[in-house]
């Protein structure tokens, strides 16, 4: 019992990161750097609690959520893509304008600067909270399928070769008359709807929005892809290792000896040793960060 | 200096819009916003101290720059350096006079912020780790670090800092004239002001910034011409992050007096901005970390008409629109001077 509650809870953290580094993975491997996640998915999380609050229905929060995560990420293609902007620069600002913009609009419509007021959700209030409660929440069957089918059109679609084509060598894939620009804006787009179903994800679960409720999780999804080194499958798992770290974390508070910061510190450390390359080389797409050449 | 103006009008657009959409008038919040900030004596003085913070991390974010290296670390840099100047200020001898401490003061902070930033460099010269995913995944890692230290081991019960540095104080503006009296601005300003100057000297007129700024343009060509490209990446690092680092000293020696969890936050991202805004030029951080100060204490002022986090949003308007311009700008300019020279 103990180990399936365990599991469970470990599946219900992992959610946000899988959505959000299952869109991360398309972007980077269009060459498109993937620091805004956090931004796509606070957007994603704001626009489903207003999707579900007006829409009286969960499922209006997800359209609403998808929809802006792709904004943000429409956004960022126009500035990297279009315009060529530094994507570092830009990324950094997608994050800042996400909080901004969110806090703004949760004064704006809701009269507060902490929370959105109650939404419906799929929450655990709703489903339960045991194992089985985890099948009748249908974010959580997208959430695990959401690696497995970005791992599929990565490798068996001709759009996902067309992805990895011009992450990798962009020149070669133009001259062979692959639209370059028009595949990385699509796989940017993706990657903001789907993120932003992160965001969605964790607003339906608390029935609300709150304030930077995201919390560094896009940073986490990131950290999971380049662990992950960049493939879907190994991204899966570094998803549920982080979350499992963090389940442990929580179920050991109190008697844990280890301090709660030194877990929290898990998925960085392990990113930074993973990128140095002490236990294999992680490396990114040939392209990465240079659209604008 | 065209794409910066082009920038801040995008931004000043976007801010009419939400202005608007919340139903107030332009006009009214950006004369408050002046008003609040450079229109009295205590407005400024914030507008001060916040371009102190600002000023560092901003030249801390323009040096790695000219190196060619995004230090997305700031932030962790900026504190790490506070918190150690901060832990050393509580073991001085209490007698221990100014002039003496300071120089102590300085070199802790800058070993504090030194650390972090050096190791990102020295991950990026000995195994090639990216240096702006290193940056972002050393802030989490040394503010819970930091966390971790104040909250087990310094902190005062009940709050979340450190108890108060013995000696070495510094005084704030308001002891020298009367008029800026209540707000935090103190001499630290004057700390950054040289801080701009050396850097100056040492990006533009010495040899080891000339290497840094060769490897910046091109790490082949510099490496050819007999560069250690790896040695100025981690000493390029090494500096930019402490130059964050002292800049911890505004909130420790200036304003509280002892080191205050998350502090920081958000002064790095800003910094950022500030270098972008700046042109990565030491006199133009200046400039710039005036500006985005006034937009930080401009929103505070504000906050009756509007929510004070429009100014957030106009400042990563700003980022956005001086990131997107400074390109395009150029390549239409490009194409200006070719149809004339045809």
């Amino acid at each position: 019992m103990m180990l399936l509650a365990f599991l469970t809870q470990t599946i219900r953290i992992a959610m946000p990161y899988l959505f959000a580094s299952a869109g991360g993975v398309l972007s980077e491997r269009s060459g498109l750097i993937a620091l805004g996640l956090e931004g796509y998915m606070l957007t994603g999380a704001f626009c489903a609690a207003l999707g579900s609050y007006y829409g009286h229905t969960p499922w209006a929060g997800v359209a609403a959520g998808v929809a802006g995560g792709a904004a943000f990420a429409l956004l960022y293609a126009l500035c990297s893509i279009r315009y060529k902007a530094d994507q570092v620069v830009v990324g950094v600002a997608i994050n800042l304008l996400a909080v901004g913009l969110t806090r703004f609009f949760l004064r704006f419509i809701f009269g507060s600067s902490s929370n959105s007021p109650r939404v419906p959700g799929f929450s655990v209030a709703e489903t339960g909270s045991g194992f089985l409660a985890l099948t009748h929440n249908p974010l959580i069957w997208l959430g695990a399928s959401s690696i497995p089918i970005v791992a599929w059109v990565l490798y068996r679609t001709p759009f996902g070769l067309r992805i990895r084509a011009v992450g990798e060598h962009p020149g070669a894939a133009l001259s062979v008359g692959v639209p370059v620009e028009r595949v990385r804006w699509l796989a940017v787009t993706l990657s903001g709807a789907i993120a932003g179903m992160g965001g969605v994800y964790l607003a339906l679960d608390q029935q609300q929005f709150s304030d930077q409720m995201t919390a560094g999780r896009g940073f986490i999804a990131l950290a999971a892809i380049i662990f992950g080194r960049w493939d879907p499958r190994r991204i899966g798992l570094a998803c549920l290792l982080f979350a499992a770290a963090e389940t442990f974390q929580i179920r050991l508070q109190g008697i844990s000896r280890i301090p709660t910061q030194f877990i929290e510190m898990i998925p960085y450390v392990l990113t930074i040793i993973a990128l140095a390359g002490v236990v294999g080389r992680a490396v990114p797409p040939a392209a990465l960060g240079k659209a604008d050449e | 200096m065209l794409p910066p103006i082009v920038a801040l009008l995008i931004a000043a657009l976007v801010g009419d819009v939400l202005i608007i959409t919340y139903g107030q008038s332009p006009g009214a919040v950006y004369r408050l916003l002046l008003e609040g900030t450079w229109g009295n004596a205590y407005g400024l003085g914030q507008v001060l101290y916040k371009t102190t913070t600002l000023t560092f991390t901003g030249l801390s974010v323009a040096i790695g720059l000219r190196a060619g290296l995004f230090n997305i670390g700031a932030e962790s840099q900026l504190a790490a350096g506070g918190f150690l100047a901060a832990i050393i200020g509580t073991w001085l001898p209490a007698g221990l006079p100014s002039v003496l401490a300071l120089p102590v003061f300085i070199l802790a902070a800058a070993i504090g912020g030194g650390a972090v930033g050096g190791a990102a460099g020295v991950l990026k010269a000995r195994w090639g780790a990216h240096e702006v995913i290193t940056t972002i995944m050393l802030n989490f890692i040394v503010l819970a670090l930091l966390n971790y230290l104040v909250v087990a081991h310094f902190k005062v019960f009940d709050t979340l800092h450190t108890s108060d540095i013995r000696t070495g104080a510094l005084p704030r503006l308001s002891d020298m004239m009367a008029m800026f009296h209540g707000s935090a601005a103190n001499v630290v300003l004057f700390l950054a002001l040289a801080a701009v100057a050396v850097a100056w000297w040492y990006l533009f007129r010495s040899r080891a910034g000339y290497e840094l700024r060769a490897t910046g343009l091109q790490p082949q060509a510099a490496e050819y011409g007999g560069v250690n490209v790896p040695r100025v990446w981690w000493q390029a690092m090494l500096i930019s992050g402490a130059v964050a680092g002292v800049g911890g000293l505004n909130f420790v020696l200036g304003y509280k007096h002892y080191y205050e969890d998350g502090f920081a936050t958000g002064a790095g991202f800003l910094g950022i901005a500030v270098a972008l805004v700046g042109r990565n030029n030491p006199v133009g951080v200046v400039v710039a970390a005036l500006l985005f100060a006034t937009l930080s204490q401009g929103g505070l002022a504000v906050n009756a008409l509007v929510p004070k986090q429009m100014v957030e949003v106009l400042q990563a308007v700003v980022i956005i629109a001086v990131a997107t311009s400074v390109p395009e700008v150029r390549r239409v300019l490009r194409s200006v001077r070719k149809d004339r020279a045809a």
